[in-house]
Parts: C-alpha cells; structure tokens; sequence
C-alpha cells in the first residue's frame, strides 16, 4: 500500500480524537507503520480540532503538509473547507453535511453560509461525498456515532486504504460492548443505503 | 520488550517507569499533563505519584526524593517552571543524589499558554542540562538516558518536549515489567555541608558546576542522539551547505528531504542543546559555506553556532531567526519549515495555484453548554449593571469568559495574578468595583497568598471562586479541594470557604451559579460591603455530571427576541426559523436560559442533585 495521509476535522466533542484511535488501531492490525498528532488542550472546548494521521513506511513527524492529504474527512462541512489547503491534488473529502453554527456566528461576530459553504466544497472537490449525517442520526436513533458513520463512508470510498474487518476489530477493541450493535449499524449504514 | 501505540507523554512515562522512577509529582498543565496520568495509570505498585498543590511544591517534594537516593521526576509545562524555579535554581547549586528528571513541556504556537518561552534557554540560565526529543520513539528511550545521566552527574536534568512531540502519537518498542530497573533509595542521609545551601557552598559550587559543564559539551559531543548526517554527498557536487535543528524541527526536515533527489547537504541534529556539544558542532561546520537553523522558540542552535564560530574563527554564515530567514515567533509548521528549506537551497518557490475563497465562521474555544461559569460571569454582570467594574480573571476555563457576549474577563496574567491586580486597580481607584475570579484549583495553586495581602494591605475588592470541584481545562484532575487523590484515594477535602474565614475575611457566601436571581442579588449585596469579601459559586463542571431533563424552547411562546442567543452565548442555542432552538445533544439542563427568558418560552431543564 501507498503511504497514506489523512485528517480528520471538526468542532471539539464530536469525536474525531476516536476516529482517528479507530484508524491508527486498523491500520497496526494490517502490519503499517502510523504516526498521528491531534489537539488536545483548550481547544476541545468547542473550537475548531484536527487529527493528523499518518499511514505507510518511512515516516519522521506526525503533521501533513499543505497540499499532501489523500483523505480528509469532516465531521463539520466548514471545518472540511477550513482544511482543504491541504488535500492533494485529486484528494478524497468525506464530510458531514450538517453545520455546527458557533458562538461567534449566533451573536453576529462572524457569519456562517452554509449553502456557500458546501456548494464551494461541491466545486472544488471531484471525489466528495456529503453525508447526511443529520438524517443518519434520526435512523440510528444516536448522534454520537458520527464518527463511525463517517469512517464507514470513508471505507468505501477506498481512499482509507483499510478494510472493513480490521476497522471493525479495532471498534470493538475501543468501544464497551453494549455499543457494538449501534457501531456496526453506524460502520455500514452508507453503504447500506447506497448513499449518497 | 512488546509493542505499544502511545503518545508521546504516555512514552515518557512508561520510559520514567522503565527507569525505575520511585517517585514522580507535578501539577496538570497543556501539554505536559498525560505524562503524570500515565505513571499513576500504569504505577507497577512502587512509585509515589502525587498532583502536588503547584510546581514548586512539585519541585520541592521531588528534589527531597532526589536527595534520598531515589529516582525522582516532576512534570510541568513551561509557564509552569516559572512557577517552579525559585527551588530549581537553588537545585542545581545544592546538586541531587538520585536521578531527578524535570520534565517541562513546551507549547510553540503558543497554543494553549501565555507564552512561548523555551525551556532551553532557562537551562542555560539555570545551567541545568537539558535534553531534547524529536519523536515518541526518542522520548521513550531519551528519558531513561537523562535518569542515569542525573545520577551520574548528581544534577537534575531538564527532559523538554514540544507539544507535536508530546501529544503525537507512535507505536513504540517498550520494556516489560521484568526489565525495569529498580532503585533502591538508601533514605535521607544527614550532611548539612552538602543539603544546606549558604553563600560559601554556593560559591564552591558554582566554579564546580561550569567547570562540570565545559566537561558535559565534550561528553555530549559522544552522546549518539546528537548526530550528524549527510545526503546527497555521493553525487561529487562539493558539500557547502548544513541545516541545524532539533525537536519536531528536525522530523519535518527529513520528511523534506525524502521528497526528491538532493543537493549535497549535511544535517546536524543538537538533542542537547545545553551544555552544548561544541566538538560535534565543529565537526558539523567544517568545510561549509553556510547553515540554516530550524528552531522553535528561541534561537538556541544559532546563537551557539555563532558563538563556536567566533571563537574558532570560522567563516560561516548562520542563518536563522536573528537573520529574518526563520520566523521568530509562532509554531514551526511543515510548510513553513519545506518554504524556509527551498529557499535556503535555492530551489525557488513551488507557487501553489491560488484557491477560490469562502468566507468561514470564525470557531474559537467556548464555555461548553450548561458550564456553570457562564451562569457565575451573567450573574456578575447583570448584578453590576451601570457601575463602574473590573474584572480580573485567571488561568483556566473561565478565561474563555472573555469572549462575546460575556465579556467577563479584564485582564489575565498568570496563575493566581487577578487577585492582586483587582487590589492595585482598586488602590487607585476607589470608583470602581473591582473583582477577581479564580478557579478551585488555581486558588489552591496559587491564589490563597493573594487573599492574605489583600485582607492585611486593606484591599477593597470581591473574590469570585469559580468551585466546579475539578481541574477542568486540563481534564479533570483531582486538587485539594475535591477529597480525592490521582492515586485514587480517598482524603480529607480542604475546605476554600475555611480557608477564607481563616484569613479572616467576614463575608464568605457560597451560592449555587445556577440558581440565576440567588446568584445576582448575593454579588449586589456583597459588592457593596467594606474591603475584602467572597462569593464561592459552587456547581460542578457538566462533564462530571448528566443532566436529569434537556431544556427545550416552545416555538409558539417564544417571540424571537433572541435574549438568550445574544447574552448567554451558549453553544447549545441556536437560531432556527425565527425561533430560539436548543440542541438537544449538548443541553445539560442548566436552566439558565429558562430562567432569563422574559415570556417563560422555554422548559424542561433539570440538573441532577449532586
């Protein structure tokens, strides 16, 4: 397999710091290398968070450069635009399509467009896919399996470079086994439904 | 020896561990606080782990441990050694006998801290030596080489990390319990000519310990972690041209220079940045032209390159921060270090195709919802309306009280500053109402001094603690306050309301923050009583807690006046259709919202009983 780069973004507390636990654990298990580097500190109250993960052989820091992501995944569409400097040229986006308006934006300090905002991402991205994650919550009757669902769009589109088993075994490695069942549900509700 | 993913914090403490530390304390502090999390996390039995009051309780309960003869390791980050240094600079006068690792974490950015000092230069200062690792894999071997190093050297040892170092992540070789070293501490020995520091030992060991580190550069020229290496050398292009680095520095310069066929270049990577390694230095410089020196923070690298230049009289150019080549301020980033690379070697700029823009949201941290410090900040406001105010803040989650549309935060120092600002503030000015705010655990820090002179200098002013019973911007951990050590036991709880009353203060209220109209009238009454008065506002951080019942807004009643969104700024509340809206998922049932609603449009909120 290729090296693979690949970030995860979002707002602090949706749980992007397990995804990437999910992917590093997937990748170990297939024999790669990994290296990874996130935020933790004062902006996991509600600021703006990222995962860097590093999959391959020969790899010295854990941060991407600009313009070398094959894959960024996020879990917020404006946290997935904030990023997209540094997807590769032909790059992969899995993202959320529901907004988490901030603070700044409900009391006028700064304006969050959304339709803009995912037309943009619709426009500068060729290998997209929107996740309607909002509706994927009424289905599975949880919202806290974002990051699952949007690891299992991941998957498909194979710019993970992980299979399906291997994502699965770390799952259930790091998840209580009272939330296998919603997990699982979680990992294959895309492909499932064939969306999007 | 088995396989394990760890960041690189939990690798320094399972490297600590596997030197045989037998005692570790420190205080929580962004990025160094999983390091101590770990050793009490994987503790084998034997080491005494303890969150100390604050670092140079940390530092002092360490060097006694030091002295016993045990292996001994204490952990801060960088503004925290600040707090520690009256000890550690006595420390290395005095020496240790056991190995003694200060562990410091440095934060360039800086991104979670008041400033981007480097631990390197205070180890010059300080004429600790100090190590430096690039990566987990490093730090894990590199900590139990300063353990030994201490001990052998009888100084402690500064063991630095940055934050891409210190919460990156690896899986990593690492030892297995069977093949930990074991120290076995002798006790303290009585001998006051070495443990009691007096003017005359001080100036003996003070020629000592230059003497000792003029001899450490030579050792550490031998030291493998300090390394030269060359690329690109056997294309037969003469080699004119060196980079010098460190740290997470040295790893995004590699990663460039995988990228593509290469010029001659050869790298020298400084693990030791104090004493420095002159000998290798010199090695590294013969026969170049000129050298670029990728650092963050201070320009440590460049400053002692030129210096051995200058003393050896060579012709080369250093370049770096003092030179403008280098930011001097700010995070190293992998574009900026593959930007500073090209240009040094001449490979010109790689212009990357301008993308279309979109305006984004501006998404800075915020109180979460439900955060009982939004509803203390409201109170305080809405008390003090119309009058002329200060307020003084503090390290903590109640510094993002600063943000829009609280705006509850005047000044921010460092840890337990507010208190005596608000004092000066108020002696010129006997206008304004002046009020510190201050967190339970920075009270307990470093906030219970500022209280005794306020009380005896005759300040006027209203503290405000913040009780949420835990650490909560560093992620929860145990302090005096909260009856619970990070070993898990249970203890005696210090009492903040008696230990004000103790100081004397007359007026020590404690009032539930949620309990909105209770909250505004005790800050109005306090306020206007004479000199030095408290109010604790006592409810728990929401992590610790579950909400009993969500609050929910009826879109019928509500009137889209928008109060809520516009005073509170809770994350938890929107704006859909007209309408208030609560986001169900982060609702922690506060019912702060419920209760400044003016058409009662909003319901259902429940906190459970503590």
């Amino acid at each position: 397999m290729q090296n693979k780069n690949i970030i995860l973004c979002g707002v602090g507390g949706q749980g992007t710091i397990l995804a990437s636990k999910l992917i590093s654990a997937a990748a170990m298990r297939m024999g790669l290398e990994v290296k990874t580097a996130e935020t933790i500190g004062m902006a996991q109250r509600g600021g703006s968070v990222f995962s860097h993960v590093r999959l391959g052989k020969g790899l010295h820091s854990p941060m991407i450069a600009p313009g070398k992501a094959d894959l960024i995944i996020g879990f917020e569409p404006a946290e997935a635009v904030r990023h997209l400097p540094w997807l590769k040229e032909g790059g992969t986006v899995v993202a959320s399509s529901a907004p988490i308006f901030p603070v700044s934006a409900m009391i006028g300090a700064s304006t969050y467009a959304l339709e803009e905002i995912l037309q943009h991402l619709r426009d500068q991205v060729k290998d997209l896919v929107l996740v309607d994650s909002e509706r994927a919550a009424g289905d599975l009757g949880s919202a806290k399996v974002l990051n699952v669902l949007l690891l299992g769009a991941a998957l498909r589109t194979g710019a993970l470079g992980l299979e399906e088993k291997e994502l699965r075994e770390a799952m259930r490695e790091r998840v209580p086994e009272k939330f296998w069942e919603l997990n699982e549900k979680a990992l294959m509700y895309t492909s499932e439904r064939n969306m999007p | 020896m088995h396989r394990e993913f760890l960041m690189g914090n939990e690798a320094v403490a399972m490297g600590a561990i596997a030197a045989g530390v037998n005692l570790v304390a420190g205080y929580p502090g962004t990025p160094s606080t999983e390091v101590l999390e770990t050793v009490a996390k994987r503790n084998p039995g034997t080491i005494h782990v303890e969150w100390s009051v604050n670092e140079k309780a940390a530092m002092e309960v360490a060097a006694g441990a030091a002295y016993s003869g045990a292996r001994a390791m204490v952990t801060m980050k960088q503004v925290g050694l600040n707090v520690a240094s009256d000890p550690l600079m006595s420390l290395e006068y005095v020496g240790v006998k056991g190995g003694m690792v200060v562990m410091v974490a440095d934060d360039p950015g800086p991104v979670s801290s008041q400033t981007e000092q480097d631990t390197r230069t205070f180890a010059m200062f300080s004429k600790v030596p100090v190590f430096d690792p690039s990566s987990v894999a490093e730090a894990y071997e590199m900590v139990q080489e300063a353990f030994e190093f201490s001990e052998k050297y009888h100084t402690p040892v500064f063991f630095r990390c940055t934050t891409r170092v210190d919460h990156g992540y690896e899986a990593i070789e690492i030892k297995d319990a069977g093949e930990y070293h074991r120290t076995e501490a002798e006790g303290f020995r009585k001998d006051s000519s070495r443990w009691v520091i007096f003017p005359r030992l001080s100036l003996k060991n003070h020629g000592l310990i230059e003497k000792r580190n003029r001899e450490l550069s030579a050792v550490l020229s031998g030291y493998p972690r300090n390394e030269i290496r060359e690329f690109g050398v056997s294309g037969g292009n003469p080699l004119r041209k060196g980079i010098a680095s460190h740290g997470i520095s040295y790893m995004y310069t590699l990663d460039h220079l995988g990228e593509d066929d290469q010029m001659p270049l050869r790298l020298l990577k400084v693990a030791t940045p104090f004493p420095f390694p002159e000998e290798l230095a010199l090695r590294f410089l013969e026969g170049l032209d000129e050298v670029l020196c990728i650092e963050e923070l201070d320009p440590v690298i460049e400053r002692a390159l030129l210096q051995v230049c200058g003393k050896h009289y060579l012709s080369v150019r250093i370049r770096g921060k003092l030179t403008g080549d280098m930011a001097a301020a700010g995070e190293n980033t992998m574009a900026s270090v593959g930007e500073a690379m090209d240009s040094f070697l001449g490979k010109g700029k790689k212009e990357r195709p301008a993308s279309p823009q979109v305006p984004l949201p501006v998404r800075p941290p915020v109180l979460c919802a439900g955060c009982p410090h939004r509803a203390s900040f409201y109170a305080v406001k809405q008390a003090m309306k119309g009058k002329k105010t200060i307020y003084c803040g503090d390290i903590g989650c109640y510094t993002l009280g600063n943000a829009m549309p609280l705006d509850m935060c005047d000044t921010c120092l460092c840890m337990g500053a507010g208190i005596n600002i608000a004092q000066g503030v108020g002696h010129l000015d006997k206008e304004t109402k002046c009020f510190a705010f201050v967190g339970d655990s920075t009270f307990f820090a470093a906030g219970i001094t500022g209280v005794v002179n306020g009380f005896y200098n005759q300040a006027d002013m209203t503290l405000v603690v913040l009780d949420n019973s835990t650490t909560a911007m560093t992620g929860h951990q145990p302090h005096p306050g909260t009856g619970r050590t990070v070993m898990g036991q249970v203890v005696e709880k210090v009492s903040i309301e008696k230990v004000l009353r103790a100081i004397g203060l007359a007026t020590v209220e404690t009032v539930n923050p949620l309990d909105y109209e209770l909250a505004r009238d005790t800050i109005q009454r306090v306020a206007e009583e004479p000199g030095i008065k408290a109010v604790i506002f006592h409810s728990p951080c929401i992590a610790m807690t579950k909400p009993a019942g969500r609050s929910k807004v009826d879109a019928e009643k509500c009137i889209g006046c928008k109060k809520c969104i516009r005073e509170l700024g809770c994350p938890a509340l929107i704006l859909k259709e007209g309408k208030a809206f609560i986001d169900n998922s982060l609702c922690t049932g506060c019912t702060l919202c419920e209760q400044i609603c003016p058409v009662g449009a909003i319901g259902g909120g429940e906190k459970n009983a503590e």
